[in-house]
């Protein structure tokens, strides 16, 4: 074989490479389905941890086997950590759809990764609160791009023995948490810097920060000024749930951010654990069920997406996870599990959701029109988080 | 290839096509368009690349902002402690097998060095995982002495675990060049009145240098790459781990221009290997 | 004998705490696996055999152990053939750019699994190739070739020419002097080879993380989703355990083969 062959072999393999290329403008085809077809054997999921259970961890929880039973769809899933993983996994093209949560919703939109969903397939869609339908979230020019799953704001979670007060404001991880040092824990990925703007929003209102998502260049220093001061008092990021809970069980870490899941797991294992939502309000998610544009199992994709806004799965989903049922059906079923779960996550009270910042993707132009602005973009998150936590 | 007698020459071409064209087609093709990944923009809010929109983006961040320095740094030191750590543990017992150990001991612990080699990796990093962490078996070592724990968050343990993992690649290779040392030749040196002491740093050394480095490309290469291990048994970040986290967070030129890094090291390590005689002892 | 007494009982020593290094935390990993509690706390509480029958049962470790078993035995098949053809092209053919070939077999097991893995997927992605069983075949078979290759290179060094002359000389083609004589004394080699780049594909997690589709979730990649499980930390202790114990078969059998005759990396 000559040298040249080869090198010409080469060439010729990045020159098709290129030619096939991801880099087809997004062209979100409007043609929906007008039918769901025959089921085909599988569906492939990326999901939020415990948005699919099999009743492995208490058999009371299992909205996985029944689906498989009633369609004979085989369900797949994997977990993503962070809402970035998931619009890579999704990217990937080897799933059919996945629970995203806003930051991913609209970047997937915008790049023509889902397809539309026809809502009028889904019997159980009318039953959907009217308050979760058509956000910008989930929609495009008025077109649905998936159903909720369900909504919740991040929260501070505490270890009742050694934090004794109840806490009512973030303060315990910022500038007062010396006192735990070394045992808070931190969400243990980018979309955190929006959490110390919030902080920041009610601290040094100069900054004027008026989204926590889009931020200057001034506003994102003193952010990531926080959260560096926020190191050095020794904290502890969290990947994967299981890492939070091993560490609050192990009582290596008394306070911080968490998911209302972490804290049902940890006091189902009696550990002394609350959360709560502080004053200041939160971060938080408004799930969605999305299907990617060449699914390879479109129908198992849209008998799923029905399938988790019925009462039996939402309500168990909901109450497993801790967040918010999304139809009246779904809160009824839940209160049979977990009574006074639709209070507790406040299913109907837009005035509780409007303190939460649902996740949204940081944009170069501030998400808004105002040419004159520019924010620091996704990969400037990203960035300042490996530079946080990596040296 | 002109002086090939022709059919030999098909023939060749018959035996190489396969090999060739899985390994230089598939695997270089694959790794030169992770290349090009490295030069490619991606857009700013969906993170997908766009393929022949050339910048060096990737590169500027990568020289720009100090943590990837520092990280490459980290990574680079850490490969030569684990590499210099398991040299020094490995000589003696590869030394003791070549030249000391019956035929017997020796067959029993060349077994005894290849099956944790083989050993599944995850299986050995999670075992080290459940000693090191908190209520483990060297917290209750320890405390007798009053000593804690190290908890899974110290740098310390991604260097004892590297070293446990890499030991036997190192073991195997330095074995390998010094049992090849003829007896004569140490008889002949002592015969010529050198002392133990300079037959070992003057004949020894020597011939099994190629077999430490031969050891090194793997302790080297392995701990260039891994990032499951310091995930597991630590919080520090290396290569790997910024390797793995952009690809996974949706910034694959950083990813594909940080993997450079390590390629290029190990082309070069590779080359000056063998070039010192190492690809032999592998 | 170059080597005093004292140094000899000190490398006694040296030699009896390495081999104590190596084996202590696999001692202390089956200890667990016989540990009665869900968590893992030492010193263990009491004794018992249960998790091993959970883990049995459990449907996840089967399906992963069968795609390892299907993604070792395909990705084995393919580096037997290349790693063959590959070093019979070397050893009995002179040719330009020959030393380039073992340069480019030890590439994808001298490069980071990290940058192999992300390679192939972007080259996968950038195809439209569907992410499956095949895709972690592919990313195997390409690193399990440098094992075959040297395996069957060394013997073939070792091979005396003369037979192979002697069939050329009364008449026999290549191939059939090929398939008649060489292959034949080529045989352990290659069963020794293969044995081992099963194993390494059985092993392999990184690469496997980043070529496997949804559904074809290896054993590696199980026992790594599962370390971040509390809940599922008894059957990773038995799984882990298991796998150790099964890593001692082709050790074993490639050395009864290879008669001891080479104890290097890859033969």
């Amino acid at each position: 074989m000559k040298r040249s062959t080869v090198l010409g072999m080469l060439a010729a393999v990045a020159l098709v490479a290129a030619a096939c290329g991801t880099g087809a403008s997004p062209k979100p085809s409007l043609d929906m389905p007008s039918s769901i077809g025959e089921a085909e054997d599988e569906l492939n999921l990326i999901i939020w941890a415990g948005y699919a259970e099999r009743g492995e961890v208490d058999p009371a929880y299992d909205w996985v086997t029944p689906f498989e039973t009633e369609t004979g769809c085989k369900v797949n899933t994997t977990d993503m950590g962070s809402s970035a993983e998931g619009v890579q996994l999704m990217e990937s093209g080897q799933y059919d759809g996945g629970s995203f949560s806003g930051n991913a919703t609209d970047r997937l939109m915008a790049s023509g990764t889902v397809a539309p969903v026809n809502v009028s397939l889904l019997s159980n869609y009318a039953n959907v609160f009217e308050g979760l339908k058509n956000k910008a979230h989930n929609s495009k020019d008025g077109v649905a791009y998936g159903v909720p799953h369900g909504r919740g704001p991040n929260l501070l979670a505490y270890n009742t023995e050694v934090v004794t007060e109840a806490p009512t404001s973030w303060d315990p991880i910022w500038e007062g948490g010396s006192e735990y040092a070394g045992k808070i824990s931190i969400y243990g990925y980018s979309d955190f810097i929006a959490d110390a703007a919030i902080h920041l929003m009610e601290t040094t209102p100069d900054l004027k920060i008026t989204n926590p998502y889009q931020l200057n260049q001034a506003q994102f220093d003193a952010a990531v000024a926080l959260l560096e001061a926020q190191r050095d008092n020794g904290a502890v990021y969290w990947a994967s749930y299981s890492d939070q809970v091993s560490g609050f069980a192990a009582g290596d870490l008394v306070i911080g951010t968490t998911w209302q899941f972490q804290v049902n797991l940890l006091q189902a294992e009696g550990e002394p654990v609350e959360a709560v939502l502080p004053d200041e309000g939160s971060t938080g998610w408004s799930d969605t069920w999305m299907i990617h544009k060449d699914a390879a199992h479109p129908n198992c994709m849209y008998l799923w997406m029905n399938h988790m806004m019925s009462a039996e799965a939402n309500g168990q989903a909901t109450v497993w996870f801790g967040e918010a049922p999304t139809s009246p059906q779904a809160c009824t079923y839940a209160e049979t599990l977990s009574p006074g779960h639709c209070d507790l996550t406040h299913a109907t009270d837009e005035a509780y959701y409007s303190k939460i910042w649902y996740w949204a993707t940081p944009r170069a132009d501030c998400a808004d029109t105002d040419a004159a602005t520019t924010c620091k973009d996704q990969a400037a998150w990203t960035e300042a988080w490996t530079s946080l936590t990596g040296s | 290839m002109t002086w090939l007698h022709p059919r030999r020459g098909l023939q060749l071409r018959l035996l190489l096509a396969g090999p060739i064209g899985w390994l230089g087609v598939v695997y270089l093709g694959a790794l030169l368009i992770l290349l090009l990944n490295a030069f490619w923009t991606k857009d700013s809010f969906t993170g997908r690349v766009e393929p022949f929109s050339w910048t060096l983006d990737a590169f500027d961040s990568l020289i720009t902002v100090e943590v990837y320095r520092t990280i490459a740094i980290r990574t680079v030191v850490m490969a030569i402690l684990v590499t210099a750590t398991d040299a020094l543990i490995a000589f003696p017992i590869a030394y003791y097998m070549a030249r000391i150990a019956s035929a017997r001991t020796r067959g029993l612990l060349v077994i005894a060095v290849l099956m944790p080699l083989w050993a599944a990796y995850l299986a050995k990093v999670y075992a080290w995982r459940t000693i090191i962490q908190g209520k483990g078996p060297l917290e209750w070592v320890l405390a007798p002495f009053g000593i804690a724990g190290p908890g899974l968050d110290e740098i310390a343990n991604t260097w004892l675990v590297l070293s446990y993992l890499w030991l036997p690649y190192m073991i195997l290779p330095i074995y390998a060049s010094l049992e090849r040392i003829p007896g004569s030749l140490l008889e002949a040196s002592s015969d010529l009145g050198a002392r133990a002491g300079s037959t070992f740093r003057r004949v020894i050394l020597p011939l099994a240098f190629p077999g430490v480095v031969a050891g090194s490309i793997f302790t080297f290469s392995l701990t260039l790459g891994d990032y499951i291990t310091p995930d597991l048994v630590s919080d520090t970040k290396f290569i790997g781990n910024v390797i793995y986290d952009n690809s996974s967070l949706g910034s694959l030129p950083l990813a594909a221009a940080y993997s450079l890094l390590p390629v290029a090291i190990m082309i070069v390590y590779l080359l000056v290997a063998r070039r010192l005689g190492a690809f032999e002892s592998l | 004998m170059v080597e005093s007494r004292a140094v000899r009982i000190a490398l006694r020593i040296a030699t009896a705490l390495a081999v104590s290094f190596l084996y202590m935390p696999l001692v202390i990993l089956a200890i667990y696996a016989f540990n009665p509690s869900r968590l893992l706390v030492w010193p263990p509480t009491g004794f018992t055999l249960g998790w091993f029958g959970e883990a049995a049962a459990n449907p996840a470790v089967i399906r992963a152990v069968i795609n390892s078993l299907l993604a070792g035995a395909l990705a084995t098949s393919i580096a037997l053939v290349l790693g063959t053809l590959a070093a019979y092209a070397v050893q009995r053919y002179r040719f330009f750019g020959r030393e380039s070939i073992s340069f480019l077999l030890v590439l994808p097991i001298a490069l980071p699994g990290v940058v192999t893995g992300i390679a192939l997927r972007t080259t996968f992605t950038t195809f439209g190739v569907d992410f499956g069983l095949m895709t972690i075949v592919i990313g195997h078979a390409t690193f399990c070739v440098v094992i075959v290759y040297n395996n069957v290179i060394a013997r073939l060094r070792r091979l005396p020419r003369s037979p192979e002359e002697a069939s050329a000389d009364l008449g026999a083609d290549a191939a059939t002097t090929f398939r008649r004589i060489t292959l034949p004394g080529m045989r352990t080699a290659l069963l020794s080879g293969g044995l081992l780049a099963f194993a390494l594909s059985f092993d392999e997690v990184i690469v496997t993380i980043f070529t496997a589709g949804p559904g074809t979730q290896t054993i590696p990649m199980w026992i790594y989703q599962a370390i971040g499980r509390p809940t599922e930390l008894p059957v990773v202790n038995v799984v882990a355990l298991v796998l150790v114990l099964l890593s001692v078969i082709p050790v074993w059998l490639a050395q009864r083969i290879a008669g001891g005759e080479a104890a290097s990396l890859s033969r």
